[in-house]
């Protein structure tokens, strides 16, 4: 909530020069509007300080360092791969391979590391090889040949499953001795990788709302036909977007390895992604494209994990989180929809 | 060299220094024929406005000449040198610029951020939307679109008639030379019209060369020096403003409604004997 007061507070002349702001605020009932478009972060950044509080309140060890060490690393790698999944569904796709992706990845870099190449560039080019490759296999089946989004991946996500385990023979290897220094950075040390996540998705909001980039995903997502029509390569940005996501999904492989110290064929698969969509639409991004925020993300995941966490150490079992979970996604979508009727409501009177 | 002229059609006289000429243009999309041999030119600093009814061609001929599509069989020449578009940023660069109806405009974003799509201001990397914001702002009062409170606004949010608006102030940030227009009076109230209107009219005073898509023939023979009209994708009528009349523009129209009612009629009657 806190953000949306700061709004109210500025008057119309440092809306117009200060640096950061995105609408300006000419008259009370934009101004009004900015804030009611705002609130769709605001009220998940409400709900997880709701949630905050009460475990605060109700459970021991709560607020102890353990927890939120445990808090930060649970959210880290869904934040990363979610960063991918907002910008696809802004463009209107989705990816269920990121999770395949994110499996496959600290095995290829343990080959990399093995070829005798120095650990930090087997990781770029981990990312690299496997966001062009993946990402753009995804893309192109996409765009060019016009499959949906989600049958390209849950394709390309079979493909990338029985190749990890054929190259991994389903075994969990040691990552190499030689990368664990650096791998400090990677997920190792206890902040690191929320540290990743979070810098990350500082990037993307901006790349989201303040370059081009960002501007085209939604004009893709948001009517087709009318960015193709205004001169916008429209495969290109959804092939780019393919690209980031798998890129991401590879990063949260080799941090998520560093973190548990294993490579594990067990890791990511289908459930971090549909882990990582629940926290992308319970921060507020749009199913069927066109709008969607990454802060929003950070703070949807951040109410799963405070969920994850407070009911863990309430002793509930991680069975029945799962109807906790559940219920948390209908109800987070529920107001979203009431939301979304309440702005077009808005929208009516603001015509008159 | 061809001279536009399509069968036992009038046409009017080619000049020497029309800006754009379009022959012999077909387009078929597998067994449909959308155009048969168009013939069509645009004079320089002219307004032609190009009517017939839905699916008659207008907007694949646009489409073709703004460069979305390539025509199947046929050729464009700008200032009497033939070119070969292959997309719409290309034809852009060459000064042949389009203005689609309000169904171009992103709804997600704001009005600012729709005039300027695809010819951002950019400070790499990021977007200039303060600078954006104050010509957008400016541009609106300009041309005088007072119902809009605010350039910051989702263009959701805007009504049918304000969209449109914009879509057409959207041209004016374009260098063209020639300029496409697609039904920019669609879904427009009169005030609104009017306002349009206007401003077509500012942009031919500024020596642009327009070609404009419209259904209502009092509002095309209130701004165009020409007309022609489009009918089973064949261009079947060429006449200056001043050589043709609403009385005349309706009746063909209309004939044409009432041999398509004959037709139907014919065939009906037609399969029910046959078979």
């Amino acid at each position: 909530m806190s953000d949306v007061s700061e709004t109210a507070e500025r008057s119309p002349e440092t809306f117009g020069t200060a640096p950061d702001q995105r609408r300006n605020g000419s008259s009370v009932l934009s101004r009004a509007a900015t804030m009611f478009l705002k609130q769709r972060e605001a009220s998940v950044l409400a709900i997880a300080v709701i949630l905050f509080i009460y475990f605060a309140t109700t459970t021991t060890a709560f607020v102890s360092h353990g927890s939120i060490v445990n808090i930060a690393q649970f959210m880290a790698p869904y934040v990363v791969i979610g960063i991918g999944l907002v910008l696809l569904m802004v463009c209107g796709e989705i990816d269920l391979s990121v999770g395949f992706v994110w499996m496959l990845s600290p095995y290829v870099m343990h080959f990399f590391v093995d070829s005798g190449i120095p650990t930090f560039l087997a990781i770029v080019i981990t990312i690299l090889l496997l966001a062009v490759v993946i990402g753009g296999i995804n893309g192109v089946v996409t765009t060019v040949f016009g499959v949906p989004s989600l049958i390209t991946t849950l394709g390309s996500g079979y493909i990338i499953f029985g190749y990890a385990l054929t190259i991994s023979s389903a075994q969990q290897i040691n990552l190499p001795p030689e990368s664990l220094g650096l791998g400090r950075w990677f997920g190792g040390a206890p902040w690191s990788e929320i540290i990743w996540a979070t810098v990350l998705v500082v990037i993307f909001q901006i790349i989201l709302t303040r370059t081009r980039w960002g501007l085209y995903t939604v004009s893709v997502g948001g009517n087709l036909l009318g960015a193709r029509e205004s001169g916008i390569r429209v495969n290109r940005i959804k092939i780019g977007n393919f690209m980031m996501c798998a890129g991401l999904g590879a990063l949260a492989g080799i941090l998520e390895a560093f973190k548990n110290n294993i490579i594990d064929p067990s890791a990511g698969q289908l459930a971090v992604v549909l882990y990582a969509l629940a926290g992308v639409v319970i921060g507020g991004t749009a199913m069927l494209g066109g709008s969607g925020t990454m802060i929003g993300l950070w703070l949807g995941v951040l109410v799963l994990a405070i969920l994850q966490d407070g009911f863990n150490l309430r002793g509930i079992s991680s069975n029945k989180f799962q109807i906790i979970l559940g219920a948390a996604i209908l109800l987070a979508m529920i107001a979203n929809t009431y939301l979304t009727r309440l702005r077009s409501a808005g929208r009516l009177q603001s015509k008159a | 060299m061809s001279t536009p002229e399509t069968g036992d059609v009038a046409m009017t006289t080619p000049k020497a220094d029309d800006i754009l000429r379009v022959e012999h243009i077909s387009k078929r999309y597998g067994a449909v024929t959308a155009l048969v041999d168009v013939n069509l030119r645009l004079g320089r600093g002219e307004v032609l406005g190009l009517i017939g009814d839905n699916g008659a061609g207008k907007s694949t001929l646009i489409k073709i000449i703004c460069g979305f599509q390539p025509p199947t069989s046929g050729r464009i020449l700008l200032n009497g040198e033939e070119v070969h578009l292959t997309s719409v940023t290309q034809a852009r660069s060459l000064g042949i610029d389009v203005v689609y109806q309000d169904l171009a405009l992103i709804p997600q974003l704001t009005v600012y951020q729709n005039m300027f799509l695809n010819r951002e201001q950019v400070r790499w990397p990021l977007l200039r939307n303060r600078s954006m914001r104050k010509a957008a702002k400016e541009q609106i009062d300009a041309i005088g679109i007072t119902t809009l409170k605010s350039v910051d606004l989702e263009v959701a949010s805007l009504s049918g008639g304000q969209r449109q608006a914009i879509a057409v102030a959207r041209s004016v940030y374009s260098d063209a030379k020639v300029l496409l227009l697609d039904e920019p009076l669609a879904a427009m109230g009169v005030k609104e019209g009017a306002a349009i209107l206007d401003l077509v009219r500012g942009l031919k005073d500024r020596g642009i060369s327009i070609i404009m898509i419209a259904h209502n023939y009092g509002q095309v023979l209130e701004v165009c020096d020409r007309v022609n009209l489009l009918q089973g994708g064949k261009i079947t009528f060429d006449k200056y403003r001043q050589d043709t009349s609403l009385e005349e523009l309706t009746e063909m129209v209309v004939s044409e409604y009432r041999k398509a009612l004959e037709d139907r009629h014919r065939s009906a009657s037609g399969t029910i004997t046959g078979s």
